[in-house]
């Protein structure tokens, strides 16, 4: 069998491959995007088909702030993941926890705006169309920062013990890369939810 | 152990327990194993599936028949139709490229074992909670006992009111478990082969049957995941009281059809590229010439994939869509025959002047290529809106689709099995075992599916339970049902050689075929970390290149 051992001569003089994570996390954002795509036009279809109120302009208030603390919560991820890669461990564990921070202004946001639509205004999934593909729509987008959170928290334990450190930053890497989505996604949801949907 | 199979010096063999065996398999994260657990947990619900459709033909082998009533008749169409695309065809397809794929590549493993194992066992979970719709779904009401919207399920038929019991929650949790499974396992296959390539073997001396399945997992994620979205949108409308489908408050019953198409008719080029894939893997060796237009090969599964994905309101054509979305389907789904006619041609220009070997593998292709041929020129007829709106729900679709999924997608697989077993177990399945379950499967197959068409184009609608005689339809039903009972018999003859081919059949040793892949460099079965030494790889056909050094 000597001949299997080294069947094969003419090596490349280098293969380079990419990498299988952020492939991995490529195909996992084109696989919900394809799921948010369908919310987005459930609610698009619906906008002004529902036939009881409330309505979406007698209710939304448009989250300004807390949009502002999420898309920048995708700069702050950004700069952590590059200082991590530099090897500036305290940097990096600053700007995750601020990740986590803004990302977490942001659920409050959603926790106190869906509070008040359903104490002052009565509005729940099963009133009318309008709450059915609102709830859906913006609670998938927040099941999606909640997820991001556990696992951010979860590195940020981590960097605290002190396991996080540069060889790790390819992983952080396509962590970051879920987190951006989560953020394009809210500029989609954004959008349509409070701009076009009104 | 055959001479061929490489041994190593210091490692002893014990025979273990069959608990240890069985403990081995179920924690397994080998390509191969799962590959290996895909394919007979789909031959499984091959065989469930296929006794439905054996009772369906039972009753309506005569008019006036009373086998089952029609509750049970709805019953059955729905799980036959689940069962058959969920978990035998995407099972199925996905245990061939989780086995083949980073065997072709030459890597030692898929890029995520784990995950693998966990899409594994996610779609096979799947498949039995469908089936446990029989012990749990009949909830307070006593109302249905398995899932009778059929496998569209369309709105209303699964709204609280018309479907009461747990029937229909049972078959949208099995699909979204089972549809987080396949997307697992497409993530998987296309970071496999974009990442896990051996020295050498570049995108474009990558054997066909991987940029297939490349393709095929592409699409699996634009499909699955609005399947996966419409189910969440049932399950918040059964759950919690949503409307997405509800009409009485304004929901649209359309907006079901579109959102289930969307992913339905992609879901049937994801069935069908894999077999595509056999076919381009199996034909050249059997016709001796390298595959003929590799590069139109790809382009054609590509644009496949593209063109596919924006065909799905043919389903549709008569639910009174305006004439501009007729026309624009009419016209991509046209525009799709194109591809997949350049592939056929290529397939015939592959065999033209080869010298054909008539094995097994090679009789199911060629069976495959008339067959796939013939579906697609009925699919042409039905994907013109103006004919389809005399063709639509009447047996005529049952028959397409059927010659596309038993005449295309099971002979496909049947080739892949007679072709890939010696690799899988080490020996070769009977030649005459083989031979004899071809010609009987191929006799029962169009004796149900050509005569199908004609109780079609007779008017005959799809899913009754029963039918009045002297309409014309009594004869050719009673045919249809015997050739089922023939196609039953071959497939036990399969099942047969399966099993006396695993103990008896002839040793196979690393290349039965004289083959040119990757798969073949290694032993048969190949031992868990596939090659002993990572292949470097020249072109694309490196056996070729180790069996004729001088042609370089």
């Amino acid at each position: 069998m000597s001949a299997m051992a080294n069947p094969f001569p003419q090596a490349p003089a280098t293969w380079r491959l990419p990498d299988r994570g952020k492939v991995a996390m490529a195909g996992l954002i084109i696989a919900e995007s394809a799921i948010f795509t369908i919310f987005v036009v459930a609610y698009l279809f619906y906008v002004g088909k529902s036939l009881t109120g409330p309505t979406p302009r007698e209710v939304l208030e448009t989250p300004i702030f807390y949009t502002i603390c999420l898309l920048s919560s995708s700069l702050t991820i950004h700069f952590a993941a590059k200082s991590l890669a530099r090897e500036r461990v305290g940097a990096f564990l600053g700007l995750w926890v601020l990740t986590i921070v803004l990302g977490g202004t942001f659920m409050y946001g959603t926790g106190q705006e869906w509070h008040r639509l359903i104490y002052e205004h009565g509005l729940t999934i099963s009133t009318n169309l309008f709450g059915t593909t609102y709830y859906s729509l913006v609670g998938l987008h927040a099941f999606h920062v909640t997820a991001g959170l556990v696992m951010l928290s979860i590195v940020a334990i981590f960097a605290v013990v002190g396991r996080v450190q540069g060889e790790q930053s390819r992983r952080v890497e396509v962590l970051s890369m879920y987190w951006h989505f989560v953020d394009a996604v809210w500029v989609v949801v954004f959008t349509v939810v409070y701009v076009l949907g009104r | 152990m055959s001479s061929n199979a490489i041994t190593i010096p210091g490692v002893q063999i014990d025979e273990k327990p069959w608990v240890d065996t069985l403990h081995e398999w179920v924690t397994t994260v080998d390509h191969k194993r799962l590959g290996v657990l895909y394919i007979l947990y789909a031959l499984l619900f091959l065989v469930v599936a296929g006794v439905e459709a054996l009772i369906i033909r039972i009753q309506l082998m005569f008019p006036h028949n009373h086998f089952v009533s029609p509750q049970v008749f709805n019953r059955l169409f729905t799980m036959h139709g689940t069962t058959m695309v969920f978990f035998m065809g995407m099972p199925i397809l996905f245990g061939f490229a989780n086995y083949l794929v980073p065997l072709m590549i030459g890597a030692r493993d898929m890029a995520f074992p784990r995950l693998n194992a966990f899409s594994f066992w996610l779609s096979a979970m799947g498949g039995f909670l469908l089936y446990f719709s029989l012990v749990g779904a009949n909830g307070l009401y006593g109302a249905g006992n398995a899932p009778d919207a059929g496998w569209w399920a369309y709105a209303p038929l699964t709204a609280r009111a018309f479907s009461p019991g747990h029937s229909t929650d049972y078959w949208t949790l099995a699909l979204l478990v089972s549809g987080f499974g396949s997307i697992g396992t497409a993530i998987n296959i296309i970071a496999t082969i974009l990442c896990m390539r051996c020295p050498g073997m570049k995108l474009n001396r990558m054997p066909l049957l991987a940029w297939l399945n490349l393709v095929m997992a592409g699409m699996v994620l634009l499909a699955v995941s609005p399947l996966t979205a419409a189910q969440f949108m049932l399950l918040i409308d059964r759950y919690l009281g949503g409307h997405f489908f509800d009409t009485q408050a304004g929901g649209s019953a359309m907006l079901w059809m579109h959102f289930f198409w969307i992913f339905g008719h992609p879901e049937v080029y994801v069935l069908i590229i894999p077999c595509f894939a056999f076919m381009s893997e199996i034909i050249p060796v059997f016709s001796r010439k390298p595959i003929f237009g590799y590069p139109v090969m790809v382009a054609a599964t590509v644009c496949i994939g593209f063109v596919s994905m924006s065909v799905w309101a043919h389903h549709m054509f008569s639910v009174g869509m305006n004439s501009y979305a007729n026309s624009f389907f009419t016209i991509t789904t046209m525009a799709v025959g194109v591809p997949t006619g350049i592939k056929i041609f290529n397939w015939l220009g592959t065999m033209w002047g080869g010298k054909i070997q008539f094995k097994v593998p090679m009789l199911f292709c060629i069976a495959f290529l008339f067959q796939f041929l013939t579906a697609g020129l009925t699919g042409i007829m039905l994907g013109s809106a103006a004919f389809d709106s005399q063709l639509t729900l009447s047996y005529f679709v049952v028959a397409h689709f059927h010659y596309t999924l038993v005449g295309g997608v099971v002979f496909g697989v049947f080739a892949a099995l007679y072709y890939w077993y010696p690799k899988i177990t080490g020996r070769i399945l009977n030649e005459t075992l083989g031979k004899l379950h071809f010609w009987l499967f191929l006799i029962g197959f169009h004796l149900t599916f050509d005569l199908m068409h004609i109780p079609g184009l007779l008017g005959m609608p799809r899913r009754i339970y029963t039918y009045e005689p002297g309409r014309g339809w009594d004869t050719v039903n009673l045919l249809i049902s015997v050739g089922g009972f023939i196609q039953a018999i071959a497939v036990v003859i399969f099942a047969a050689n399966l099993v006396v081919s695993y103990f008896k059949g002839k040793k196979a040793g690393n290349d039965p075929w004289d083959a040119w892949t990757l798969e073949w460099a290694t032993s048969s079965p190949p031992p868990a970390y596939n090659f002993a030494s990572i292949p470097l790889v020249a072109s694309r056909r490196p056996l070729w290149d180790l069996k004729h050094p001088e042609d370089q």
